[in-house]
C-alpha cells in the first residue's frame, strides 16, 4: 500500500498553489447546468420548518442514546446505545456544521449560527478557521495547491483513509491545532485562506474549547472513569465511521484541477437513515454546483438538473466498488481517475479546459 | 453630480428580488424590496466577485449565491463572514415606470 512520492504538492503555500493562480484554475469560473432564475429563486428559498424537525430528533436521539449509554455503563447493554450517541456525535455533525456553514440549513440566521457552533465542537472543528477552509473548498474545489479540504490525495494514503473511521488522525491533528491555536498560534497555511481581522476569534474558540477538554478529562480523573470522555471527545472517534463512509465518496477518484463538478463530485442514493445523518449531501454535484439550495431541496435539484450530471452512483457499496480500484491504481499511476460518462442528453465537457486531466483517464 | 441613468422598467424584477444590469464596463444590483422600494449596489460580491444577481433576497438581505456572503443591499453593510467589506450603494429613483440608478 506504499507509492512513489507525489508529483502534486498539496502544500497551500507550494509550487502547486501558484500554478493553480497562474493558470486559471483557482477563482475561475465552474460550469453550471443551466437553471431558469424563477425555479432557482424557488429552490433556494429558505425555511426554518425541515431543520427544526430534523434538529429536534437529532437532539433527542442524542440525549436519548447518550443517557442509556451512562445508564448501562459498565455492562454491554451500554454498546449498543453508545453505537447510535458515538454515529450522532461523532457523525452526523459533519453535515450539522456544513449545512450550517452555508447558512441554508434554517432561514432564521441565530439558528444556523447555535447549531454550527454546537456541531462545530463535536466533530472538533473550528468554527472560524473550517467556515473560511469551506470557503475556499467552494471555490476551488479539488485544485491542488488551493483546496485544503481534500480528503485523499494522490497517490492516495490508504492507510491515512482507513484510520479515518476511526477518527484518530483527525482527531490527533484537530487537538495538536486547538491547543497551537489556543496558544495563540495561526499556521502559515491557516492564514492563506482565514482573514487576518478573523484570526483572533479562531484563539479564542480554540481557549474555550480547550477548557472544556481540560474538565472533561478532570472530571474522568476525578471519578475514576471514562464515561465522561465516552460522552464528550470519543464519541469523535468511535462514531466517526459513518460520516468518512459517506464523505470519501464525494470526491474519491475523481478528477482534480478541473472546473466542471460533474467530473470531480459524486452523486450517490443512500438509504433514508443515511441521508438523514448525512443531511442529503449524497447530492454531491448538486450541491456544488448550486450551494446555496438548502439540503431540504437538494432532491428537487436533482430531479431538475440530472439530465446533465453523470448517472448517480446507486449506492454506498456501489461507490466503493468504483472507487476502491481507482485507488489502487492511482499507487502506480496518480494521475489516473475515473472520468464519468455523461447521458446524451448533457452538455459535453469542455475538453479544452480539461485536456490535460482527461487525457490521463481511462474511462 | 453624475447622470442618471435607466437601468430596467420597474416591473421587471419580482417583488423581494434583484437583477443584474450592466453600464459603462461595470455591473450592478437593482433590487426591488418586498415592501416595494428599489435600491442599486455594485452588482459583485466583495469577497469573491460574483455576481450577486444570482443570489437570493430575503427582507433587507442579498445572499451570495457562492459563499453565503450576506449584505443589507439597503446599506450595503456586510453582514457577516466570509462578506467582510462593505457593498457600495447607488442612489435609486422610479420615474415614469423606469428605474433610474445614480452612478457615481
Amino acid at each position: 500500500m506504499t507509492a512513489a512520492p507525489s508529483r502534486r504538492d498539496y502544500s497551500l503555500i507550494g509550487r502547486d498553489a501558484k500554478l493553480a493562480v497562474e493558470n486559471g484554475l483557482s477563482a475561475a469560473e465552474w460550469y453550471h447546468t443551466d437553471v431558469s432564475r424563477k425555479q432557482m429563486k424557488e429552490l433556494m428559498q429558505r425555511s426554518d420548518g425541515p431543520a427544526i424537525r430534523d434538529t429536534a430528533i437529532w437532539l433527542a436521539a442524542l440525549i436519548a442514546s447518550g443517557a442509556g449509554g451512562a445508564w448501562f455503563w459498565g455492562s454491554w447493554w451500554c454498546v449498543p446505545f453508545f453505537f447510535v450517541y458515538g454515529v450522532l456525535y461523532g457523525s452526523s455533525t459533519d453535515s450539522r456544521w456544513h449545512e450550517c456553514g452555508h447558512g441554508t440549513a434554517f432561514r432564521t440566521q441565530w439558528m444556523n449560527d447555535a447549531v454550527y457552533q454546537i456541531a462545530c465542537f463535536m466533530i472538533m472543528r473550528n468554527p472560524v478557521t473550517w467556515r473560511w477552509s469551506h470557503t475556499r473548498h467552494h471555490t476551488d474545489t479539488i485544485i491542488v495547491g488551493r483546496d485544503p479540504e481534500i480528503s485523499v490525495m494522490r497517490p492516495p494514503d490508504l492507510v491515512r483513509a482507513l484510520l479515518g473511521f476511526v477518527g484518530v488522525l483527525d482527531a490527533w491533528h484537530a487537538m495538536s491545532d486547538m491547543l497551537r491555536n489556543a496558544a495563540g498560534n495561526i499556521s502559515a497555511a491557516e492564514k492563506t485562506f482565514i482573514p487576518e481581522q478573523e484570526q483572533g476569534r479562531a484563539i479564542r474558540i480554540a481557549r474555550i474549547w480547550t477548557a472544556i477538554y481540560a474538565v472533561t478529562i478532570a472530571l474522568a480523573l476525578y471519578s475514576g472513569s471514562f464515561l465522561p470522555l465516552m460522552l464528550v471527545g470519543l464519541p469523535r472517534l468511535y462514531g466517526a465511521w459513518h460520516h468518512v463512509m459517506v464523505g470519501l465518496l464525494q470526491h474519491g477518484g475523481l478528477a482534480d484541477n478541473v472546473i466542471d463538478h460533474r467530473l470531480n463530485s459524486r452523486t450517490v442514493y443512500m438509504n433514508p437513515i443515511s441521508r438523514f445523518i448525512y443531511w442529503n449531501m449524497n447530492y454531491h454535484v448538486e450541491h456544488h454546483m448550486f450551494p446555496m439550495v438548502p439540503y431540504h431541496a437538494l432532491p428537487r435539484l436533482h430531479e431538475l438538473i440530472k439530465h446533465d450530471l453523470p448517472a448517480p452512483t446507486p449506492s454506498i457499496l456501489a461507490g466503493y466498488r468504483e472507487m476502491i480500484p481507482v485507488f489502487l491504481r492511482q499507487l502506480r499511476n496518480e494521475d489516473y481517475f475515473l472520468k464519468r460518462e455523461l447521458p446524451p442528453t448533457a452538455r459535453p465537457y469542455r475538453e479544452e479546459f480539461h485536456g490535460d486531466a482527461v487525457a490521463a483517464a481511462a474511462e | 453630480m453624475s447622470d442618471w441613468v435607466e437601468a430596467c422598467a420597474a416591473d421587471d424584477i419580482d417583488e423581494e428580488d434583484v437583477m443584474r444590469f450592466d453600464h459603462g464596463g461595470r455591473t450592478f444590483a437593482i433590487y426591488r424590496s418586498p415592501d416595494d422600494e428599489y435600491f442599486a449596489t455594485d452588482g459583485l460580491c466583495t469577497h469573491e466577485k460574483v455576481h450577486l444577481a444570482d443570489g437570493l433576497v430575503m427582507d433587507d438581505v442579498i445572499e451570495c449565491p457562492k459563499h453565503n456572503g450576506r449584505f443589507n443591499y439597503k446599506t450595503g453593510a456586510a453582514r457577516g463572514a466570509p462578506a467582510c467589506v462593505n457593498l457600495k450603494t447607488y442612489p435609486v429613483k422610479v420615474d415614469a415606470g423606469k428605474v433610474l440608478v445614480q452612478i457615481g
